[in-house]
């Protein structure tokens, strides 16, 4: 392996702190391209940040999430990004069960022991537990010294205890009048790949449960035989149309047109439904089971606008799909100047989404098995609404952080195709508030 | 064999079509000599080039908003591509 000289990036005996985070991120590169970056390049030309996230919800998951970013322009145009993500989930994650008026008992993914939920309450499994490294890096330049055309290519790799993924994407952009308008085209494709403890669950078989069974060996053998292979993989491939205009000296905007396809497993491995009789007690619970593909067209606009003191970021979202979700998101941030280089900044952000045409809170007994059903809330009614602050302050020259605090609420709600008495007390479609701190740091 | 009912389908469908593409050139055109006229000199930048005005202000934010939204809401991407990932349960 080719050792770096110290001197490349700071030119001193002793190393500044970027001239080593520089170092640590362009070692990922591989030698050659470090050797590169290291002679043509100094420390002026790094900008890092990095960001560490607290997130909290009620009664549910917990996660601690760090960022790392380095970018270096090289040759006045070209860009390289390196960034680096680490975070660890602990807690509960809704199994898609529904509360009752009995203590109820799952078995675990892994088939290793049980869970019971208490009268009333929703069905929590509480062995969610993943860590996950991402590594995302992106080069941008113009096409030569002269051109119109900037380009982007991009790779992103991902792997957690029980998935990975690895993804590539390229953009090209075109400046017109001036640089006043930017057309851009971009494509993406990605890999991933499940492998759950416990293996993959047969959709729609319904869920061992030990104390069904009179011995263990009983249990095991009916819990295998609800498992299929030990992995499953999904490939997707999207690609992205932008316009972005500069209006006038205080306004641009932005109008994006998306679309993404996925096929493969779709479905939660994770993910129950259940199935109750005419009185609303449960009866059996069965594996979920999604479509194989599914398309979404996304339309996004953006408009900025530099007012006296402040500058207003506006964005609205509409997203549909062929599982018949859609949904509308409005992002407002409103960066207010204050002394000394600092900032406020407000924020709300409202959500709504429809459910898709095979979801169902329940399955009632004796009616007929459905292709496709999945009782999952994410992919049910709701609105959500986001309520943030942000404040972002100087620290010297070339050193600036920003601490931001959000509040987020979803609201399921029902679709309204209740078909069973006796669940009335029973709060189905639970809300969920979570927290979240965040700080960033910029050198 | 083409009956009398399907033909005039086809014709209407022609029609729709036509209709379509004349109406999604005549935005592209609006919407080009639009843009021609929007904008500023290069001089006129001053408030376009604070960090505060870039398209994406905060990566960072970003980053982190788009995976909390995606492991808890069913719509993804629309800003950049939608992405994944992540198995979020």
């Amino acid at each position: 392996m080719q050792l770096i000289s110290k001197n490349c990036f700071s030119g001193n005996k002793s190393l500044s702190l970027k001239s080593k985070l520089a170092i640590a991120a362009t070692s990922l590169l591989g030698s050659t391209a470090t050797q590169t970056i290291a002679n043509e390049t100094s420390d002026d030309d790094w900008n890092f940040s990095a960001s560490v996230l607290a997130y909290s919800e009620t009664d549910r998951v917990s996660a601690v999430e760090v960022i790392a970013n380095a970018e270096i322009t090289i040759d006045d145009t070209g860009k390289l990004n390196i960034k680096f993500v680490l975070d660890s989930l602990t807690g509960a994650s809704a199994n898609g069960a529904i509360a009752q008026e009995s203590v109820q008992t799952f078995s675990r993914p892994s088939g290793n022991g049980q869970y019971d939920i208490a009268v009333g309450n929703t069905p929590l499994d509480d062995t969610f537990k993943d860590t996950r490294a991402q590594l995302n890096i992106s080069w941008s330049d113009l096409i030569n010294p002269e051109s119109d055309y900037t380009y982007t290519l991009g790779t992103n790799l991902s792997r957690e205890f029980d998935f990975r993924s690895i993804g590539l994407s390229a953009e090209l952009a075109r400046d017109f009048n001036q640089k006043n308008t930017t057309i851009s085209g971009g494509f993406s494709v990605a890999a991933e790949e499940y492998n759950p403890k416990g293996a993959i669950p047969i959709s729609l078989t319904s869920m061992a449960i030990r104390g069904n069974f009179a011995t263990e060996d009983e249990f095991n053998t009916a819990f295998e035989a609800t498992r299929s292979s030990s992995s499953k993989t999904i490939s997707s491939g999207e690609f992205l149309l932008g316009w972005t205009q500069i209006v006038n000296r205080t306004t641009l905007m932005q109008f994006n047109y998306g679309y993404a396809d996925k096929s493969g497993y779709l479905t939660d491995p994770f993910k129950i439904v259940s199935i109750i009789n005419s009185q609303g007690i449960a009866q059996d619970y069965i594996y979920e089971s999604r479509p194989e593909t599914r398309a979404q067209h996304s339309v996004f606009g953006l408009v900025k606008k530099h007012l006296d003191e402040s500058v207003i970021d506006f964005s609205y979202r509409y997203t549909t799909d062929d599982w018949e979700i859609d949904s509308h998101t409005f992002d407002l941030h409103w960066h207010i100047f204050a002394d000394g280089g600092s900032f406020w900044e407000p924020h709300i952000r409202l959500y709504q989404q429809s459910a898709a045409d095979f979801y169902s809170t329940y399955l009632v007994q004796g009616e007929a098995l459905p292709q496709f059903i999945s009782a999952d809330y994410r992919i049910g009614e709701m609105t959500s609404i986001t309520l943030g602050l942000k404040y972002g302050f100087e620290l010297n020259e070339d050193q600036r952080a920003e601490v931001r605090l959000e509040y987020y609420r979803q609201t399921p709600k029902s679709i309204g195709n209740e078909r069973v008495a006796g669940l009335e007390n029973l709060d189905l479609y639970p809300e969920l508030d979570a927290i979240y701190l965040q700080v960033n740091y910029y050198f | 064999m083409v009956t009398k009912q399907t033909g005039i389908r086809e014709s209407a469908m022609k029609h729709y079509i036509k209709k379509s593409r004349l109406i999604i050139l005549l935005t592209v055109i609006l919407t080009v000599s639009g843009c021609a006229s929007m904008g500023v000199d290069p001089w006129d930048r001053d408030l376009l080039a604070k960090s505060s005005m870039a398209i994406n202000s905060s990566p960072l934010d970003q980053s982190i908003d788009d995976h909390i939204y995606f492991s808890k809401e069913a719509a993804s991407g629309g800003r950049s591509f939608a992405g994944g990932g992540c198995g979020c349960n």
